[in-house]
């Protein structure tokens, strides 16, 4: 950092930035304090550094959660590496408090170790409430007591030398704190400032660039603590967002016309994002009244000849399903977008879950084949809704794109897509429909067949959700409904001939597989990583397509002593009570593995809510080599 | 004119003149007696008189005996799910107005599973004709009690007789915000009906229609009152309403002079206790349109498509 700021203390010359490969940083605060505007600066100025970037927010289930209260706690974690950074890691290094009361919310999901540097807002030791005064005293201690570094800061004192009202602004002087703590370039740091306030007052952008120097002067003079984390500066022209803004812009890129949805979390902020953009990209954002609605008239849309998307969570899908049998037997193509959240019910509406696989999968009555597809990165949430549409309209069918509550939310930069006319949608085929085709012409091979579209002459049906023959006619005779389940089921069988098998992460057999599929790629890879590094014998294998499944699976799986699934979905554990080899319910991945394979797939599965950390994973594994090691010593003795 | 070709005159003919023949399909399974085929007539009559394009026609329903319209109709048809058909017709209608879009709907199907839609349906306000075949019973179900079904109506689910008076359509209709087209008439007022549905289709947004049935199977009574004694029957008469000729006219022991314009009058006119009034209870031409909305920015090319997307890429820039 050169010395363009600072007052050229002694401290300056004297602390060397402890060089780190990544930092795990956490801000915390009540709601509406700007604690996520923080973190994504953090992260949007140490992407364009040349770091590797991930973000997630902290969100309370309420918008006005009472001030200081344990579970209104909102906030950001930050994880900045040197390398590619995939998921949001396990314990924070560093975190900020504007209170100490939001900090315990964080303490019982074990984000934080023992030395974790906890940096806290000092002005409630003087609060005029003396409960106030004491609960902060009490817990700094207990923080203390528990091996936090605790550094009480002057945050509010230090804003009010710079503005007159601290409680807007303080998030900028805590980046500045934190861009002298993480050596941060601070020409990057006062450009995202310009650019955040770039509607807003020249005053507006003054006063927080000063609160930013404050910050990161105040921190110069006064911290003990510096760190670098060295980047790879890269020429290519990178975009940094969310899953769900990854999917609006997708969406746009793969020439949608319409996103037709009801207002659900974790998935809302897609069609926000629709909303303010799609417009200006030749699209248009439907809100219906309700989940029901929402796909009927993206159903709609689609069978009138441009295929539309509709995106939602787990109860909306439940409200769907009757839709989504339509499709299937009327062979519309449709994309949906399931942003997973936890279940059942209304169940977690702000965390992640991976529980929906077996409703989509099964979900409607009767058989109904259709497309699942899971990205696993933020940028496979963009190239996935591309590809979806492609499949629906190749396939005509519904195709669902599985993400979660973490991809939704979860920031990470990637390479500016370089987006092209050809990914758009291609314009409706309005010329004659070809004389005697049946609108259901089944292709015996591949099941496929073309579909007229109102507007083309000669093409004139009837769309039914009863069964059919192939020119749409009720079917009386019930051999019929058998030949049309199988044209519709072959389709899948068509597709799956198309794809190629899964890459193996780290050795091609071994002793143990872990499986995954979509927002925990991320911390199963790091985790395989690491105890690759501890010299156990542990690969991995994340899947893209959920139906139909990518080849050679069980030729892969048998190359492993055991293969185990990881997912955030529930399932029992052998040794509970009651629980056992025979009655135990497995996760919903593993559940269908075992079906396909008839291989004895273990799995390893929670619903805590929080996103798969590395180091669950990591223990799990060790622990599994342990007991591994204890039944060989069991069996030679 | 048929058989001449269009250019080789210098007047704007059609190339092509459709005929009732042109938009049959196959023959209605409906029962004898079943006011269902009377309807079907006249929409049929109608798409020869407008010389309605089959491909440029789609009829949208739900489930149901009335729902299996679209399957005698020879233009593009969605038979899709019970009470939804409201939805899928906006949906179809949304980015493409070239496509004339009607609804088929029952009691059941509109005013009891799909009354959430309905309601919105009337909101949106989107150019379409939509038809309440009202039988009040369910009838392909076989006789269960349906919103509309007079009280104390003894069917398979209420054998000691129905113990809710009937939802009036047309009352709940008129409340609804944004409603800008309402009509009734009866099946077995063929003139006066096929008139209705004319006067729906001319207009600029969503034309609701009750029309009044009588079901020979599961209710033979319904309405049979009216079809018994004219005196039950009211007409609704105004220039700006249902045209209907003196013949029709004088058929009626009670003509109502009611302006369209005047929604509270139709609101009274709705709720007549001892009389059923057909005619046009409201229209209002001005009314927004959501389906003007969701084809604004129809004419964008694929480079100001790419274009838009490239400019919000940016933002996302880092």
């Amino acid at each position: 950092m050169d010395a363009v700021i600072g007052n050229g203390t002694e401290q300056d010359i004297m602390l060397e930035p402890v060089v780190l490969d990544e930092a795990i940083i956490e801000i915390v605060s009540d709601s509406g304090e700007g604690a996520q505007k923080c973190g994504q600066s953090l992260g949007a100025i140490s992407a364009r550094m040349g770091n590797g970037v991930w973000t997630v927010e902290i969100i309370p289930a309420e918008i006005q959660p009472p001030a200081r209260s344990r579970a209104g706690a909102s906030g950001i974690r930050v994880r900045i590496g040197s390398e590619k950074i995939t998921n949001m890691g396990d314990h924070a290094q560093l975190v900020v408090a504007l209170n100490e009361q939001v900090l315990y919310g964080r303490l019982e999901q074990k984000a934080y170790k023992p030395g974790t540097y906890l940096l806290i807002e000092n002005k409630w030791a003087n609060d005029p409430l003396e409960e106030i005064r004491t609960a902060y005293t009490e817990d700094v201690a207990k923080f203390r007591e528990m091996g936090a570094a605790v550094y009480e800061i002057p945050m509010e004192e230090e804003c009010l030398k710079v503005v007159r009202d601290a409680r807007k602004g303080k998030n900028m002087w805590v980046l500045g704190m934190l861009c002298y703590i993480y050596d941060r370039d601070m020409n990057e740091a006062r450009s995202q400032i310009r650019k955040i306030f770039k509607k807003k007052a020249e005053k507006i952008v003054t006063d927080n660039i000063g609160l930013l120097e404050s910050g990161y002067n105040w921190a110069r003079a006064n911290m003990d603590l510096h760190f670098s984390i060295p980047s790879m500066a890269t020429d290519e022209e990178m975009v940094v967002m969310n899953g769900n803004e990854a999917i609006a812009l997708g969406a746009m890129a793969a020439g949608f016309d319409v996103c037709s949805m009801y207002p659900i979390t974790p998935a809302t902020s897609v069609s926000h994002g629709l909303a303010e953009m799609m417009e200006s990209a030749g699209g248009k954002v439907h809100q219906a009244e309700d989940e029901i609605a929402a796909i009927g008239f993206a159903i709609g849309c689609s069978y009138a000849g441009k295929t539309a998307l509709t995106v939602t969570s787990g109860p909306g899908i439940a409200l769907k399903t009757e839709f989504i049998g339509l499709a299937v037997m009327a062979e519309i193509p449709l994309v949906i977008v399931d942003v997973q959240r936890g279940g059942p019910s209304t169940g977690l509406p702000t965390k992640v879950e991976q529980g929906d696989l077996l409703s989509v999968l099964y979900g409607a009555a009767g058989d109904a084949p259709k497309v699942i597809i899971a990205p696993s990165t933020i940028e496979e949430c963009f190239q996935f809704v591309i590809l979806a549409r492609k499949l629906a309209e190749s396939f005509r069918t519904p195709v669902f794109v599985l993400t979660d509550a973490n991809l939704a939310t979860g920031v990470q930069p990637f390479p500016r897509p370089k987006v092209s006319k050809d990914w758009f949608a291609p314009s409706i085929d309005q010329t004659p429909w070809t004389e005697g085709l049946s609108p259901y012409a089944w292709d015996p091979q591949t099941g496929l067949s073309k579909r007229p579209i109102p507007g083309q002459k000669g093409g004139m049906f009837t769309v039914t959700g009863l069964a059919h023959d192939e020119d749409s006619h009720v079917a009386y005779d019930p051999s019929i409904n058998q030949r049309a389940a199988e044209a519709r089921s072959r389709k899948l069988a068509a597709l799956q001939q198309s794809l190629k098998p899964p890459k193996v992460f780290g050795a091609e057999e071994g002793d143990l597989l872990l499986v995954g599929w979509g927002s925990t790629r991320g911390a199963i890879e790091e985790a395989v990583k690491k105890a690759r590094a501890d010299g156990l014998s542990v690969s991995s294998l994340h899947l893209h397509f959920l139906s139909p499944m990518e080849p050679d699976l069980k030729k892969i799986m048998q190359r492993f002593q055991k293969v185990v699934t990881v997912e955030l979905n529930y399932s029992d554990t052998v040794g509970r009570p009651l629980i056992t080899y025979e009655n135990r319910r497995y996760a919903q991945l593993a559940t269908v593995l075992r079906a396909q394979t008839l291989i004895d797939i273990d799995c390893y599965s929670n619903v805590y809510g929080q996103p798969m950390s590395p180091i669950r994973i990591y223990n799990m594994v060790k622990r599994m080599f342990a007991q591994y090691q204890q039944q060989l010593k069991e069996q030679q003795s | 004119m048929i058989g001449i070709k269009a250019d080789l005159i210098d007047l704007d003919l059609p190339e092509v003149y459709y005929s009732i023949q042109d938009y049959e399909s196959s023959t209605a399974r409906w029962c004898p007696g079943c006011g269902d085929h009377a309807i079907l007539t006249a929409v049929q009559k109608l798409c020869r008189e407008e010389q309605l394009p089959p491909e440029k026609t789609v009829f949208v329903s739900g489930i149901g005996c009335s729902s299996r319209f679209p399957h005698y109709m020879k233009t593009y048809g969605f038979h899709g799910l019970h009470g939804r058909a409201f939805p899928v017709a906006e949906g179809v209608k949304f980015r493409r107005p070239d496509l004339d879009v009607f609804v088929i709907t029952g009691d059941g199907d509109c005013c009891s599973i799909g009354a959430g839609h309905w309601v919105h349906a009337l909101r949106y306000n989107m150019k379409m004709v939509a038809l309440l075949f009202d039988n009040s019973i369910y009838g392909l179900t076989k006789k269960q009690t349906s919103p509309t079904s007079p009280l104390g109506t003894s069917s398979n689910t209420h054998p000691r007789g129905s113990v809710l008076p009937p939802m009036n359509p047309i009352q709940t209709t008129l409340g609804f915000t944004n409603v800008s087209f309402v009509a009734q008439t009866a099946d077995w007022q063929p003139a006066h009906m096929y008139e209705t549905i004319k006067k729906a289709h001319q207009h600029p947004g969503f034309a609701f229609v009750r029309i009044l049935q009588r079901c020979p199977i599961w209710m033979k009574d319904g309405f049979c009152a009216d079809v018994g004694n004219r005196d039950m029957l009211a007409l609704l008469d105004h220039e700006d309403g249902i045209e209907v000729t003196d013949e029709v006219r004088n058929s009626f022991p009670t003509i109502i002079k009611h302006d369209p314009a005047d929604i509270n009058n139709a609101r009274f006119y709705a709720e007549l206790e001892d009389q059923v009034a057909i005619g046009l209870f409201y229209q209002d031409k001005n009314a927004p349109r959501y389906d003007l909305y969701g084809t604004s920015n129809l004419d964008m090319t694929n480079d100001e498509r790419l274009a838009g997307l490239n400019a919000h890429l940016d933002r996302f820039a880092i």
